[in-house]
């Protein structure tokens, strides 16, 4: 090849020299741990370690277990409820900073929406410890009601993405249209707005949904004793003895995180 | 088309109307602009980018508010009134086609909106796609059609409600040359056959002039000068009108005689020449005039002729010829003359010429 050649082909990362090695390694330690992980969820034995036959007897376990079956309910409708506020939420901030003109001060709204992802998550855990005690004592209350407004919180800001990605990828000239088509504003948001932002908001809610199931961080300093969510529940095991039921669970969890992600991309992806 | 209607009654009446868009700094995008556009006529809104022709159509469809003055439909101020109030409707620059929708679905929308009973919501979209001759196609997506075809049906969305007054702003301008030619033909048959009135923005001066039964020139937020696209181009009163639309040449004389209407202007070399006014007349003195460069002929050096000078340069154009020419005044002077068989080569560059200028080629500029 001649140097002219070279020059002219645009900069391409895959000519680094190394670049397939490093590749295949990044990959192989993102994904080794978990492959191994699910494979000994169907272990017959015992260890984490020692391969003794394929059983689905810790799925079954898990399944029988009464404080799993708790935790996984609460988890779920924790991750349900919370998801559905931070989507609503983020809707409204998403139409807010998107269906104007840019107006003073927008970048300021930008990040106090997506400050969340920016704080580490251990702050945030202690300063939610700290003010729900505070309230903890002014009120008496120890309800899941703490569990579900920290959920929320946190989740806004990854609803908030997408649905403002998709917003921002809609000409505002559309409502201009269908107003000037004689549409009132509540018809123009029903029949154009909201059947266009669609995608978006489905993908922010699965999102949020997922990012809510996985949070252990935040979900271990407020919640009340007797609480446990599935990760929680699970943090808890490790510290006793540790069985494959660990592994079986996570399974699940993942499955389940797989298949809200995967949708997400689809939605995501589609254009209509 | 209402024969029982004066010939010019007025559709829209802008009065007086200032715009000033207040952010970082305040913008002055409409300075005390007045217009009538009348009833069924094709008008044209022609000026540069940035002259404020999307603003004044944005304030007709009610997107935006005046800060100041009034705008009648009909004879009621809808000044204040939202978009989905007014009887007006709107062919955006990108079509603002809805996505979600068929094109049946879009021509339907407004339609249903109105409050129409199905049964003529249908009758009345397919009367329209019978119209912009787009049959074939009604179950299609948005966005399973090309560029000319979503400008028909932009067009078929905006009309079905039958309004009273049609906006578009640059419609044509996405299209590629062939296209746009067609369309221009196709929004006067459309604008003829349903006697809605149209008013069209454009920076194309060609396409105005074609197109209009009438044209407003605009600059800088202001209406320079309204009239027919022969008033326009023949008596342009200002010096920018005179430059926006075809090629001119500015000279200076002096305004001798003012009388109803008419005036006659001195040129350097003593002749005298009728001359048209602009409307509010300027004082006998000197003035600046304007000739458009095929209203003059090339003729022998003469004595008695208004102009002469010498040949500077000779451009071919294939159907004309234009020739630069440097006056005795030492000012500028392009004449243009259509090419017949057989005319090359009767004049040469550095030949000293003289010019005749047709009768009523003469315009007194304001300015
Ligand atoms: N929403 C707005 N906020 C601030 N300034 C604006 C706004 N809309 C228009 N302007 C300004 O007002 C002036 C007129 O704009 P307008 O869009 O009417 O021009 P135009 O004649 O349609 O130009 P073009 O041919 O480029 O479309 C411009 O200087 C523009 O920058
Ligand atoms: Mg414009």
């Amino acid at each position: 090849m001649s140097i002219a050649s070279l020059l002219q082909r645009p900069f391409s990362v895959k000519r680094i020299p190394g670049f397939a090695t490093i590749a295949i390694i990044t990959f192989f330690c993102l994904y080794a741990p978990v492959i191994i992980l699910v494979a000994y969820s169907f272990n017959a034995g015992t260890s984490l370690a020692i391969w003794e036959g394929f059983s689905l007897v810790w799925y079954q376990q898990a399944i029988a277990n009464e404080a799993v079956q708790a935790a996984g309910l609460r988890s779920l409708a924790l991750a349900s409820i919370a998801a559905t506020i931070a989507t609503v939420a983020a809707t409204m901030a998403g139409l807010a900073t998107t269906r104007k003109r840019p107006f003073k001060g927008q970048t300021a709204v930008y990040t106090l929406i997506n400050q969340p992802l920016m704080v580490p998550e251990i702050v945030t855990a202690v300063a939610l410890l700290i003010f729900f005690a505070i309230i903890k004592v002014a009120t008496g209350y120890q309800g899941m009601g703490y569990l579900i407004v920290a959920h929320t919180a946190f989740c806004i800001p990854f609803a908030y993405l997408p649905i403002r990605a998709r917003l921002q990828g809609m000409d505002l000239s559309l409502e201009r249209a269908a107003a000037d088509l004689y549409a009132t504003p509540w018809l123009t948001f029903k029949r154009i707005t909201l059947p266009i932002m669609a995608p978006g908001i489905m993908a922010g809610f699965m999102l949020a949904f997922v990012i809510s199931l996985d949070d252990v961080v935040i979900s271990e300093f407020v919640k009340t004793p007797g609480q446990e969510t599935l990760p929680t529940y699970m943090l808890g095991q490790l510290r006793r003895v540790v069985t494959p039921e660990v592994n079986a669970i996570s399974s699940v969890l993942l499955a389940i995180s797989i298949l809200f992600v995967a949708l997400f991309f689809f939605l995501n992806s589609r254009r209509s | 088309m209402n024969s029982n209607k004066p010939e010019d009654s007025v559709a829209i009446d802008v009065q007086s109307v200032t715009k000033i868009f207040k952010g970082e700094t305040e913008v002055l995008a409409l300075d005390d602009v007045s217009v009538q556009v009348r009833e069924n006529e094709f008008f044209t809104l022609l000026g540069p980018s940035g002259c404020g022709k999307t603003t004044l159509l944005r304030l007709i469809a009610g997107f935006e508010h005046p800060t100041d003055g009034r705008i009648k439909l009909h004879g009621s101020d809808i000044s204040l009134l939202p978009p989905n109030k007014r009887p007006v409707n709107t062919v955006f620059q990108n079509y603002a086609l809805f996505p979600h929708m068929t094109v049946a679905g879009n021509i339907e929308f407004g339609l249903e909106m109105m409050g129409q009973a199905k049964a003529e919501r249908s009758a009345t979209v397919d009367r329209m796609l019978a119209l912009v001759q787009m049959e074939e196609l009604k179950n299609r997506r948005i966005t399973e059609i090309s560029g000319g075809q979503q400008q028909r049906v932009a067009l078929a969305r905006a009309l079905a409600p039958h309004p009273k007054v049609l906006l578009l702003d640059e419609p044509l301008s996405a299209l590629d040359l062939k296209l746009r030619k067609e369309m221009q033909i196709e929004l006067k048959r459309l604008q003829h056959e349903t006697g809605i009135t149209f008013v069209f923005v454009t920076h194309d001066q060609e396409e105005a002039l074609t197109m209009s039964d009438r044209v407003a020139v605009m600059s800088a937020g202001k209406i320079l000068q309204v009239g027919s696209p022969r008033d326009i181009y023949d008596h342009p009163t200002d010096r920018f009108v005179a430059n926006f639309i075809g090629e001119s040449n500015f000279l200076n004389a002096e305004l001798t005689k003012v009388s109803k209407g008419k005036g006659m202007i001195k040129l350097a070399s003593g002749a005298e020449l009728d001359a048209s006014l602009p409307s509010d007349a300027p004082a006998v003195g000197p003035v600046s005039i304007l000739i458009r460069p095929e209203h003059s002929q090339l003729t022998k050096r003469s004595s008695k002729a208004p102009l002469s000078g010498s040949i500077d340069n000779i451009v071919y154009f294939g159907t004309d010829t234009h020739f630069h020419i440097t006056l005795e005044t030492s000012e500028a002077f392009t004449v243009r003359t259509q090419n017949k068989p057989g005319f090359e080569g009767a004049f040469q560059i550095g030949d000293q010429v003289s010019l005749t200028i047709e009768p009523d080629a003469v315009q007194v500029l304001k300015d």
